[in-house]
């Protein structure tokens, strides 16, 4: 479904610049990223290539240090007035945060919620919706993607799979701009990563545009309209599915491709 | 509620006590220290024979836990002083009677805590001991005693600080300990302001050292990655 | 119908023992209130708080724990008064208690909202939650089956704390035994009952903290 980079699109995400330290350790060193409306790009690498971090100052998860992240033409972790730059507080970044949407490796769901409760929170507490509408969006989703069945479930009662699914449904159900998904499959039993992914394909093909960090490298060839390689905290390879994972010229995405490979993922 | 502070601090008399103060805190540390290893005594040996006694024996520990800690250290320090004696019990001084209470007051509160350290021991170390051909009691010397104390060390050091504390409450019964030793000066002087601002640090110095220098121990006895 | 002199002093005194039980279960129930309220804000400034805010706190609650509560109350009844705060002693031992407990319930707080996983924050504000609202509808309900049994515990301290306010004159029931006692001259039996009546409170408490326990063991991670 190489629906390539359609350069007539609404430009997103616009990441110019980005850089990042962890004290002493720079884990991004000026990322350039440009993401349309109703791509997908799979951003991948090896870890600690600053892949997961590029993902999380997206949605200012992390603060940034330098360079600038925009998404839909706001710069998402400052408020720039006349040249000076200040950290957004606490409630634009809510309300930034909103039209972004993340799902991640961990699912982190609430515990304490139920897989309807779970989707329903932030409609009810960021997008003000009745309860009752509430109700009838988190149902048409967590029916969309296949837990009708659910509904009613606490987090703890439920496979890996189908709390990622929630996790999917609880950050879609907002009506994101752009959708983050953190290395969703990582921590699932290898026969649950397929319902996972369905879900992703569905989404893909309606035209959500989504940013994924990725292991799995057939599927981000699948889904991808491109492919981002990260080394070493910059961008160093970056285009179609077919060019990435064809012949190769690049030297460490052979040698990452290759390693990747070995283990048999 | 008005503020007038024309309140002129004046530590003289302070220092012309001070004896009193040094001497209640070294009492106050005898007092918890005393406390702290009889209430050893009483929960270690209450927590085994929990552990291996039958049902009224268990019974009986919990009634003494439960009462023990739901009711106020001060009642207690009444009762024993000067309840026990008035029904023919035996009458004690008042720093004997007041180890006394702290003791069975610590005790209580250390059978749990020792019982828990008992349950926290893994269990393949028991495994262990019985595969080497250790007898029960041999198991308790050799491997349950010294891989339990390790564990509830830093509860003990917490349950000495917290007795520690809780040794002002003799000063009710006349034992010239830290707090009694600050009453006597404010009492006789009416300089309180300044006797507190004298005694609050002693306090306050003493506990954290004694925590800090039992975290120290602790570490050095610690068992790494249990 | 002759009671023995040690039964009939019980009964003769549970009128005057009942204003002072009621005297300390309103004190109680006061401090208990004001900690709580005061110590989970507190608890959740020293969690999240930038360090000027987290800083006065954790210095405030170690010095206040660092001391036995005996000296926080004489301190605050003898000593405000003599820098010019005229404050009676009920208020005096009331502010001391509330102190000392709301201390130890911003610790108990500190711990059941450490005790979340932060990717529990983080789900919170990738939905748009505002910090308000994260604590509202994720942390706290989450904290709350921690914070309870802790708690509890201090609240069975609060109680039993309470007895000290006897020693600035406030006729709870720990003074009101006591001055039964002054005009009996029957310590025992009065003191044994008085402890019966303590057990009986805190022993209640310490059940419903068994049942709150059990009511919200179905979370589990």
């Amino acid at each position: 479904m190489h629906t390539s980079g359609n350069s007539d699109a609404a430009l997103l995400v616009k990441v110019r610049a980005l850089s990042k330290s962890f004290g002493a350790n720079q884990v991004l060193k000026g990322v350039d990223l440009d993401v349309r409306a109703g791509e997908v790009v799979s951003v991948i690498g090896a870890s600690g290539s600053g892949k997961t971090t590029l993902l999380r100052c997206i949605n200012v998860l992390e603060t940034y240090d330098d360079g600038s992240i925009k998404v839909d033409g706001v710069e998402v972790g400052y408020r720039e007035t006349n040249g000076d730059r200040r950290p957004r507080g606490e409630r634009e970044l809510a309300r930034i945060r909103a039209d972004i949407g993340m799902v991640f490796q961990l699912f982190n769901l609430f515990p304490h919620l139920t897989a309807r409760e779970n989707v329903m929170l932030g409609l009810r507490k960021v997008r003000g919706l009745r309860h009752a509408e509430a109700r009838t969006v988190a149902e048409q989703w967590l029916v969309r993607v296949g837990l009708g069945d659910k509904l009613d479930s606490l987090p703890f009662e439920m496979s890996g799979g189908q709390q990622q699914r929630v996790g999917i449904a609880r950050a879609v159900a907002m009506n994101p701009k752009v959708l983050l998904l953190d290395e969703i499959t990582s921590a699932l039993d290898p026969e649950l990563v397929g319902e996972v992914l369905m879900v992703v394909h569905e989404l893909a093909r309606e035209g959500m545009t989504m940013i994924l960090v990725t292991h799995e490298m057939t599927f981000a060839r699948d889904v991808s309209s491109r492919v981002v390689f990260m080394d070493g905290g910059r961008v160093a390879v970056e285009g179609p599915p077919s060019e990435v994972f064809g012949a190769q010229p690049h030297e460490r995405l052979r040698s990452f491709l290759a390693r990747i490979e070995l283990k048999g993922v | 509620m008005s503020l007038r502070l024309h309140y002129h601090l004046n530590f003289n008399f302070v220092w012309k006590y001070f004896d009193r103060l040094s001497w209640g805190l070294l009492l106050s540390l005898e007092l918890a220290a005393a406390g702290i290893l009889i209430g050893i005594a009483i929960g270690l040996s209450l927590a085994l024979l929990a552990n291996s006694g039958g049902r009224a024996v268990r019974a009986v520990i919990a009634a003494y836990v439960e009462f023990i800690r739901n009711v106020p250290l001060l009642l207690l320090v009444y009762l024993v002083f000067y309840g026990v004696p008035s029904i023919g019990g035996f009458a004690y001084d008042a720093p004997t009677s007041f180890i006394i209470t702290l003791a069975v007051y610590a005790g209580a509160y250390l059978v749990e805590v020792f019982r828990a350290g008992l349950d926290a021991i893994p269990k393949g170390l028991i495994d262990a001991g019985k595969a080497i051909g250790l007898t029960p009691w041999q198991r308790v010397v050799y491997v349950k005693l010294p891989t339990m104390l390790r564990i509830v060390l830093p509860s003990l050091s917490n349950a000495f600080i917290s007795l520690f504390k809780d040794t002002a409450l003799a000063s009710v019964i006349a034992v010239p300990e830290l707090q009694y030793g600050a009453s006597w000066i404010y009492t006789n002087t009416f300089r309180i302001v300044e006797v507190y601002a004298v005694v609050t640090p002693m306090y306050l110095v003493t506990g954290y050292g004694l925590l800090f220098g039992l975290r120290l121990l602790e570490r050095r006895f610690a068992i790494r990655r249990l | 119908m002759t009671l023995p002199p040690e039964l009939n002093v019980m009964v003769k005194s549970l009128p005057f023992l009942w204003q002072g039980l009621l005297v300390t279960l309103q004190v109680s129930a006061t401090v208990v209130v004001v900690a709580l309220v005061l110590g989970v804000t507190l608890g959740v400034g020293l969690t999240y708080g930038p360090r000027w805010i987290a800083w006065p706190i954790r210095l405030f609650s170690d010095i206040i724990r660092g001391l036995p509560l005996l000296v926080l109350i004489f301190f605050v009844y003898y000593a405000l008064p003599a820098t010019g705060w005229s404050i009676n002693n009920f208020w005096a031992a009331l502010s001391a208690l509330a102190l000392f407990e709301t201390a130890h319930v911003s610790e108990v707080a500190r711990g059941a909202i450490q005790s979340i996983h932060p990717g529990q924050n983080e789900a919170g504000k990738a939905i748009g939650l505002t910090f308000v609202q994260r604590m509202l509808y994720v942390v706290l309900p989450q904290a709350l089956r921690r914070f309870l049994p802790p708690w509890i515990n201090t609240v069975v301290d609060t109680v039993k704390g309470s007895a000290l306010v006897s020693l600035v004159g406030i006729v709870d029931l720990m003074l009101a035994i006591q001055q039964v006692i002054g005009r009996t001259f029957q310590p025992m039996p009065m003191y044994v009952l008085g402890a019966i009546m303590y057990f009986l409170i805190n022993y209640t408490l310490s059940l419903a903290s068994r049942r709150l326990e059990a009511r919200f063991a179905y979370i589990r991670e």
